[in-house]
């Protein structure tokens, strides 16, 4: 067995982590135009290689090549700090979010997670919300009416947006006693017991939580910072080639991080059902030492967890070629008079079940 | 004003709990563009697939040959006349001694151009040719091209080729496998 440095294992999930995120985005930008064109009775890109698979790598040939355009007025500084910050937040968040259980080789057990913090949800908050500045300093920077509009609507929705989704989150912070993300999966599913994902025990939390993703993360219904048909393209107005590229990028990566956020707050993360049967079967009557038992589990869930974070991948993609963008003091509304109390309606519930002793 | 009596009364009710919460017409419309997922595609994938064409549709212009595979064409210069947009230049010749089977009439076109930028395939040169010569297929279109100059069509890609289950038959649709079979020959000539 190899020793690896202090921090070398984490390293290596980190890396592979960034580089996942990349690919991942890359394929969205394919997978969301072959589903808007699946939703349309249309068949997409389907030319570049087979089924059109090298479609985004044209794409960022194209967006490479393109002219680097600076408008005049605009602070280049700023200008080109703006989608870089977009881009650093998008990547930094996934850092904290467990992709699977522990690995063990002989004495070593690897956990498949960037960094382990007790306080992995605040992490993905923090930072997501700082996503909002590179935003901000795009649309400002640009020296354009429409990119300042859309940067101050970007502004106010996520702050707006922050708050429900924050209060939503109490209620599964007050289940779970801890802000570590791996402890709130491994808690989600105990060996010997019939242990309930969050969402049974958090429905109105989640359908809460996945509406402020949505205005998050920017896409429709709520993706009023862009929005072609008022703002021309909103923040992004002014930017071309690969600076365009990486805005767009971080709005898939952001999709990425909210999709696997959502799939480990409230369904079970990383592991699937009857995982413990199917251990204790390979153990019993195949064999099978518990370590290798163990690993075979950690890769099944996951993979469990990827098929998860894919399925909200096509939600969000669903739900942005299904329905029409919302209006902006609709928008408002819907965020401070219909979300926000209840979430805290969410939590007296949550509160007073606990209280009660019918969930824990 | 009132124009017709078919105008709808509406009532405006105010909304359900169901209908202010929105989420019950979100899954409506979520389950119709789900159902669309699975329909089957308009699209048609052009160069691999080909739309069928109407059996009067004008396409592009043949120089037709007779039974003897001769030239029908006489330079007469009758669709160049007929021709709204002048997309049609000729040069006439006299047949020599010989060339009987090459050319039906005694006078022949040594050189015809069309220009298919300019054509409107509207099918006057059709109809006021007197010999049967010129036609617009309804199986075939002209493709586009890079340069401009490839546009102008001369008798190279004009007149039909001389073996006979080449040709394409005016008026009539053609089966898939006259289509190929008459793709694979036009790839296997010069352009």
């Amino acid at each position: 067995m190899i020793e690896l440095p202090a921090l070398g294992w984490q390293s290596i999930v980190i890396f592979v982590v960034f580089a996942l995120s990349l690919l991942i985005a890359t394929y969205c930008t394919y997978a969301e135009r072959v589903i808007a064109a699946f939703l349309q009775d249309r068949v997409g890109p389907d030319r570049a290689g087979p089924f059109g698979l090298l479609q985004p790598l044209a794409d960022a040939v194209k967006m490479f090549t393109k002219e680097e355009f600076f408008p005049g007025g605009a602070n280049k500084a700023l200008f080109i700090f703006g989608p870089c910050l977009a881009m650093i937040t998008a990547l930094m968040s996934s850092a904290v979010i467990p992709f699977g259980n522990n690995l063990s080789f002989g004495n070593n057990a690897f956990f498949l997670q960037g960094i382990e913090v007790n306080v992995g949800m605040l992490w993905v908050f923090g930072v997501v919300s700082l996503g909002v500045y590179g935003v901000m300093i795009g649309g400002w920077a640009s020296n354009n009416k429409f990119s300042l509009l859309g940067a101050i609507r970007a502004a106010s929705q996520n702050i707006s947006y922050e708050l429900a989704m924050g209060m939503s989150l109490i209620a599964v912070l007050m289940i779970s006693e801890t802000l570590s993300l791996r402890t709130i999966t491994l808690q989600q599913s105990v060996a010997g017991e019939w242990h309930f994902w969050n969402i049974v025990k958090q429905p109105l939390g989640f359908i809460i939580f996945c509406v402020c993703a949505f205005a998050e993360t920017n896409r429709t219904p709520f993706d009023l910072p862009e929005c072609e048909t008022e703002l021309v393209g909103g923040y992004h107005t002014e930017y071309s080639s690969m600076k365009l590229g990486l805005y767009l990028f971080a709005e898939y990566i952001n999709i990425f991080v909210a999709s696997a956020v959502m799939s480990v707050l409230y369904f079970g993360g990383f592991n699937f059902p009857f995982q413990y049967e199917l251990r204790s079967w390979l153990v019993e009557n195949h064999d099978w030492t518990l370590a290798a038992a163990q690993n075979l589990i950690t890769v099944l869930g996951t993979v469990g967890l990827f098929l998860k974070i894919f399925a909200f991948i096509f939600f969000f993609m669903w739900v942005r070629w299904t329905l029409p963008r919302f209006r902006y003091d609709q928008l408002m509304r819907l965020g401070w008079t219909i979300l926000i109390p209840l979430a805290v309606v969410n939590i007296l519930i949550t509160g007073g079940l606990i209280l009660l002793g019918v969930i824990k | 004003m009132q124009l017709t009596n078919r105008a709808k009364k509406l009532e405006k009710k105010p909304m359900t709990l169901a209908e202010r919460a929105y989420l019950p017409a979100i899954f409506q419309g979520l389950s119709i563009t789900m159902r669309h997922f699975f329909m089957k595609k308009a699209t048609v994938r052009y160069p691999e697939e080909v739309r069928p064409f109407s059996p009067i549709f004008r396409g592009l212009h043949v120089l037709k040959r007779d039974e003897q595979g001769r030239e029908r064409c006489t330079a007469c210069g009758l669709c160049a006349v007929a021709c709204p947009a002048e997309a049609i230049t000729m040069v006439a010749g006299e047949r020599k001694k010989g060339e009987e089977s090459l050319y039906r009439e005694e006078k022949y076109a040594i050189s015809y151009e069309i220009n298919m930028l300019r054509c409107i395939f509207c099918g006057l040169c059709e109809e006021a040719c007197p010999k049967a010569a010129v036609y617009l297929q309804a199986d075939k279109i002209a493709p586009p091209r890079y340069e401009r100059d490839e546009f102008i069509y001369g008798k190279d890609r004009l007149v039909e080729p001389v073996s006979p289950d080449a040709r394409s038959i005016r008026g009539i649709q053609l089966t898939p496998e006259q289509a190929d079979s008459l793709r694979s020959n036009l790839a296997q000539q010069p352009v």
